[in-house]
């Protein structure tokens, strides 16, 4: 082929590239574009003042189309699907608790995003920033509102993009010590010290301000551990546990185990651990759960799976009885206040 | 080595008129098409790959919920997976005497390109490990017959510098990809299909440009075999025969041998910041540092590679991690300078030996044998960097990590040392004239 063929087809290749490339970026900026505003028939959402002590309401992430989008939303408590108010604080993850709030968020840079932890007071208020090493992921207050935990995810390699590790950090709200990282503390499992390079902690659940049940994953295991911030301790549990969630009355922990001989594309299974007798036991959800669940009263799990606009909230009996149903569509990150 | 062959060597910046710079035009014109043509191909193919890896993490976790931690325990399975699918496309690519590596090279960067529409089709996250690892086989196949056709392109005289652009165009793409996916996501808020869409145009056109311009067989440099490179191999040299040659031997220990005393990349930035007590929001620019150095290294080294030998220069980039070492243990409250510093060492030491050690490699390789023998050498040494990677971490955990990075630093010291012995026994001079003089 001469070279003037070849630079020809090179030209047409180009242009049929580009074209399909320029394309999908409009559709994608166009669809954007609606975005900012909501479609009839979505859950009506008008900003408005979300204060995080009120026990009558429940919160969340909105993901409905709008230009409230990411917004942390309070709704009625008794109607979660009722009129959304939206705080207009943008959160990835969120978590609160006694008037103490976390938000993980995306902060726009002129090349790239940067991520930073922001603690809440009950009026959304930021009270203090951290700046976060990677993506943010898992996010949860401690009862009192004292303590405050968040994951991310760390990908500092390029060229070795499926490569993440996970970084766990404890802030103590009033005296502002921070444990940036859970690594260092000294892990125990079967009550043998592990030292290992592998080690990540992450997904957070308080006891109460000292104490806490966590992930460690270490030589491709993971173990559910109970954490002691004074003692700077992990003590492993029981195993295959992931993203715990602790019930309120503090005897029952839900969490997302992988189960053998499922889908290899849906490991996770929504399970809870009863603290006292260590026996587990499967709820009514039979999907495949990726999400530190909440529990809205001591019988009831709340939980995302992918939905039309990203996720939505499922709930489901925590006792194994019952079927999943839909909460609320278009939502992230519950949070339900005592 | 080339300083073996008695010339005076040509000066960098050359003085106007004269038989220097002459010379000094002659060797800017000698980086053949063909490799410039494959680091048009890595260039816009880093920028394809670069821009997913850039969104990934965002991508699962704030538009699909997914936690990505399982591609972190996969991981080690892959780069396995992939350590062995260079291996095999590596003696793949030398069947057919030549013909084969653009054929392989083209699977392979072909494959990387269908993935990236797969992702969007994909949202689980075992699926999503699925393509990407399929992703890393098309780079693991590709890997080795281009940088056979590199090696075959440029005349050995100028091969050091012909991997150092390759390298530098390759690092650039990378620096761009990001960018390129992040003005995306500007225009179009979480359009993650657009980044995806356009990564696959972007792969798609490396791989017209690959099928277009890369000549179907590159033609070996003919009148400038060494001694080693004349020994009659056997065609399809498996890999036992590739290693009975001493130099293949020499030079795949010693890129074991220093592999297993290079601290991965990850393990440097974290003790870089745990040294310092870095903000963490720096941690994700660390690795630009490198990037940025080793992009303006790359051409210049291998240059010098080629004047001064590329096992010593290989040998030297071993020093500037060395160095880099050194100024992890050292107690000083410097911060940005040092950050700087071992960035600056840290790139300059992949700017003196990755390509400078495929350019090695391609010296001591016949050319009926040159994608198995790189493949060799290259999975020699990253299995052995693997090996490292374990036991810095067992002795970061162990004893802390700055007894973990004295450790790693007597070994490169000593591995250096070594190396240093075994390859000074194993270079043959060159023919009198210099290849490059005999080629004209």
């Amino acid at each position: 082929m001469s070279l003037s063929a070849r630079l020809s087809l090179l030209l047409v290749a180009v242009l049929v590239l580009g074209g399909v490339a320029v394309g999908a970026t409009l559709h994608a900026a166009g669809r954007a574009a609606r975005k900012e505003h909501a479609p009839a028939g979505g859950p009506a959402v008008a900003s408005g003042a979300v204060r995080l002590d009120d026990p009558r309401r429940v919160f969340f992430r909105t993901m409905a189309w709008g230009p409230h989008r990411d917004e942390i939303t309070a709704v009625p408590a008794d109607r979660p699907t009722g009129p959304r108010t939206a705080s207009g604080v943008r959160c990835l993850r969120f978590h609160a608790a006694a008037g103490t709030g976390i938000c993980l968020q995306a902060v726009r840079g002129a090349l790239r995003d940067t991520y930073r932890a922001v603690i809440l007071d009950h009026r959304l208020r930021p009270l203090h920033r951290y700046d976060l090493a990677g993506t943010p992921t898992r996010a949860r207050v401690s009862p009192s509102g004292r303590t405050v935990a968040w994951t991310v995810f760390v990908s500092g390699d390029s060229y070795a993009g499926t490569a993440f590790s996970t970084r766990t950090s404890i802030v103590d709200t009033r005296g502002r010590h921070l444990d940036a990282n859970l690594e260092t503390y000294a892990l125990t499992v079967g009550g043998r010290a592990v030292h290992a390079a592998d080690i990540n902690v992450w997904g957070v659940t308080f006891a109460d301000d000292t104490h806490f049940y966590a992930t460690v994953a270490t030589a491709g295991k993971t173990y559910l551990v109970r954490g002691d911030r004074t003692t700077r301790t992990l003590r492993a549990l029981h195993p295959n546990v992931e993203c715990p969630s602790l019930s309120p009355d503090g005897t029952r922990l839900a969490y997302k185990k992988r189960v053998k001989g499922a889908d290899p594309d849906a490991p996770w299974r929504l399970y809870v651990l009863d603290l006292r007798t260590l026996h587990e036991s499967a709820t009514g959800e039979h999907r495949n759960v990726d999400d530190q669940a909440a529990w809205r009263d001591d019988h009831t799990l709340v939980y995302s799976l992918p939905g039309d606009f990203g996720s939505d909230l499922w709930t489901v009996p925590a006792d194994g009885s019952g079927a999943p149903h839909r909460l609320v569509t278009a939502a992230l990150a519950p949070v339900f206040p005592r | 080595m080339y300083l073996t062959d008695g010339r005076p060597a040509p000066a960098t910046s050359g003085t106007p008129g004269g038989r220097r710079t002459r010379r000094i035009r002659r060797a800017g014109a000698a980086v053949p098409s063909t490799v410039l043509v494959l680091g048009t191909v890595s260039l816009i193919t880093d920028i394809s790959s670069e821009m997913v890896t850039a969104v990934l993490p965002l991508y699962l976790v704030a538009e699909l919920g997914l936690s990505p931690l399982g591609f972190g325990v996969l991981d080690g399975i892959y780069n396995g997976v992939s350590a062995l699918v260079r291996l095999v496309g590596g003696r793949l690519s030398d069947r057919g005497g030549g013909g084969g590596h653009k054929a392989v090279a083209a699977v392979g960067y072909g494959l990387s390109a269908l993935c990236k529409p797969l992702l969007l089709m994909v949202h689980s996250l075992p699926l999503i490990g699925a393509v990407l690892a399929v992703d890393r086989t098309g780079k693991g196949l590709r890997t080795a017959p281009r940088d056979a056709m590199i090696s075959l392109a440029a005349e050995p005289a100028v091969r050091g510098r012909a991997f150092g652009v390759h390298r530098a165009m390759d690092t650039a793409g990378a620096l761009c990809g990001p960018l390129v996916a992040f003005v995306l996501l500007r225009v179009a808020a979480e359009g993650y299909d657009a980044v995806f869409t356009v990564s696959f145009c972007v792969a798609v056109l490396g791989v017209v440009v690959l099928l277009l311009f890369v000549p179907r067989r590159v033609p070996a440099e003919a009148a400038a075999e060494t001694d080693v490179e004349r020994a009659p191999a056997t065609p399809r040299t498996p890999v036992r025969a590739l290693l009975k040659r001493p130099e293949v031997r020499r030079l795949t220990g010693c890129a074991v041998l220093l592999g297993l005393t290079t601290v991965s990349d990850s393990f440097l930035y974290l003790t870089l910041q745990r040294r310092l007590e870095l903000p963490t929001g720096w941690f994700p620019l660390l690795p630009l540092g490198t990037a940025a150095a080793f992009l303006l290294l790359a051409v210049p080294l291998g240059a010098v590679a080629d004047r001064i030998g590329r096992r010593r220069l290989f040998l030297c980039g071993h020093l500037a991690l060395l160095c880099a070492y050194g100024l992890l243990l050292v107690p000083t409250a410097g911060g940005t300078v040092l950050v700087g510093a071992v960035l600056g060492l840290h790139g300059a030491f992949y700017a003196a030996t990755d390509g400078v050690l495929a350019a090695a490699t391609a010296d001591a390789v016949p050319e009926d044998a040159r994608g198995s023998g790189l493949a060799v050498v290259q999975t020699g040494q990253t299995a052995a960097r693997f090996v490292c990677s374990l036991a810095f971490g067992a002795a970061w955990t162990a004893w802390g990590d700055r007894t973990a990075v004295l450790t790693a630093a007597l070994g490169l010291a000593l591995a250096a040392s070594l190396s240093a012995l075994l390859l000074r026994r194993a270079v043959p001079a060159p023919a009198p004239n210099s290849p490059s003089e005999q080629a004209r």
